[in-house]
């Protein structure tokens, strides 16, 4: 598929009753990854410094999101993330007042913003609610849920289909080259908010959304 | 759709004639570079030793892309582009060099469609993401600088009939904004 093999981006879910010997978890998950971009011969994406920019030649780190379960089981979900769509993501700390016609003309900003340079037809995931970092990761979360799957709440369910809807109405289409499919779904998760804030963070998946898990 | 072939090297005839929309092969000699060889590039440029390039960019066509490495037995690895608007601040001084084409995907600024029309050059889209098929077109491939830059060290591809759209032309024109008025619903 792409040759942008991605920034590798692990979600583990750590049951508590788990206990893990013999080393360190963290560092073996990166001997995992770099051993599948050496081995897989995926491209090596990664720089040790953003301003110094040295490539580090096996695609380490990862970025590794922890939550702690209930339960005896640890889950891995591996999700690689490209650079163009990543890019083109935005976050917005938005007032209560914007309410949701704030939501989603930001959606719509982004969308509009980045037209043909996230590999279109894109996903879009978005994060309401939290803080600024929880939105972010909402946002990055969203993208994990399969197409097709609808949201739980029936509400933010019929704003994913409003938004996808006038998404695509922008007329951008695959490539950007113009056409009625520029988005494939709109994921949306929400979280607590202070009564100060509305966070809203847009984070975009090319068509490329690499996902794989397992479960220990 | 009619498709029109072009080989390398390019003259301005070559490009004045091409058109936003026009599906383009490409066949020849094309060279790659992404972020960080532009900026070496630019800064030989800037500091006058043109002589010094990884080539000779009259007439020619770069490609930004960064290959994911070569399998045993094949040419080139997954070889799709990357997104252009980041080469955008060192392309003029490659089209003012005498460059006709550059490869990638997604918008280029004011300043780098207007040294296209001042310069004679076009810029032209790959399929962002095919990027294993765009591999099929590349009949060899080889280092000619910077190796040290791993993913991003400038090659030299020979293509047949390798696959692509004219964004801007040497008009001024803009595939991306003239498409999206044919199906944008108000």
């Amino acid at each position: 598929m792409c040759q942008d093999t991605g920034y590798a981006v692990i979600f583990l879910e750590l049951g508590q009753d788990v206990r893990i010997e013999g080393g360190d978890l963290y560092e073996a998950i990166t001997e995992g990854v770099r051993k599948g971009y050496t081995e897989g011969y995926l491209r090596k994406s990664i720089v040790s410094h953003p301003l110094e920019r040295k490539n580090t030649g096996d695609n380490t780190p990862p970025v590794i999101h922890t939550t702690i379960v209930p339960g005896e089981n640890l889950r891995i979900v591996v999700a690689p993330k490209g650079g163009g769509s990543e890019n083109m993501s935005a976050i917005k700390m938005m007032k209560p007042a914007d309410g949701v016609e704030g939501v989603k003309d930001f959606v719509l900003e982004v969308a509009k913003n980045a037209g043909p340079n996230p590999c279109p037809p894109v996903i879009f995931g978005v994060g309401i609610g939290g803080t600024m970092e929880k939105a972010a990761l909402l946002a990055k979360e969203a993208l994990l849920r399969e197409i097709g799957e609808k949201n739980e709440d029936p509400n933010m369910a019929a704003l994913e289909d409003e938004l996808l809807e006038k998404i695509n109405n922008l007329g951008i289409g695959p490539q950007g080259l113009g056409g009625r499919t520029f988005a494939l779904a709109v994921h949306i998760k929400t979280y607590a908010a202070h009564i100060a804030s509305l966070p809203v963070a847009v984070n975009i998946n090319c068509h490329a959304a690499r996902h794989k898990e397992i479960v220990f | 759709m009619t498709q029109i072939r072009l080989t390398t090297p390019l003259t301005d005839e070559d490009v004045e004639k091409l058109r936003i929309g026009q599906q383009v092969l490409i066949n020849g000699v094309i060279y790659t570079g992404r972020d960080a060889a532009h900026k070496r590039m630019v800064d030989l440029i800037k500091a006058g030793k043109e002589n010094e390039l990884p080539f000779d960019p009259k007439g020619q066509i770069i490609y930004y892309v960064g290959p994911s490495p070569t399998k045993p037995g094949k040419v080139v690895g997954s070889c799709g582009p990357t997104t252009s608007y980041r080469m955008d601040p060192y392309a003029p001084e490659l089209y003012k060099l005498g460059l006709k084409v550059s490869i990638g995907k997604g918008k280029r600024s004011p300043e780098v469609i207007e040294a296209m029309k001042k310069y004679k050059g076009v810029y032209v889209a790959a399929i962002g993401g095919a990027a294993a098929l765009i591999a099929k077109s590349i009949k060899s491939a080889k280092v000619i600088a910077y190796p040290d830059l791993g993913a991003e060290a400038v090659h030299e591809f020979v293509v047949e009939d390798f696959p692509v759209v004219v964004v801007n032309d040497t008009l001024g024109g803009d595939l991306y904004q003239e498409g999206i008025k044919i199906y944008a619903v108000k």
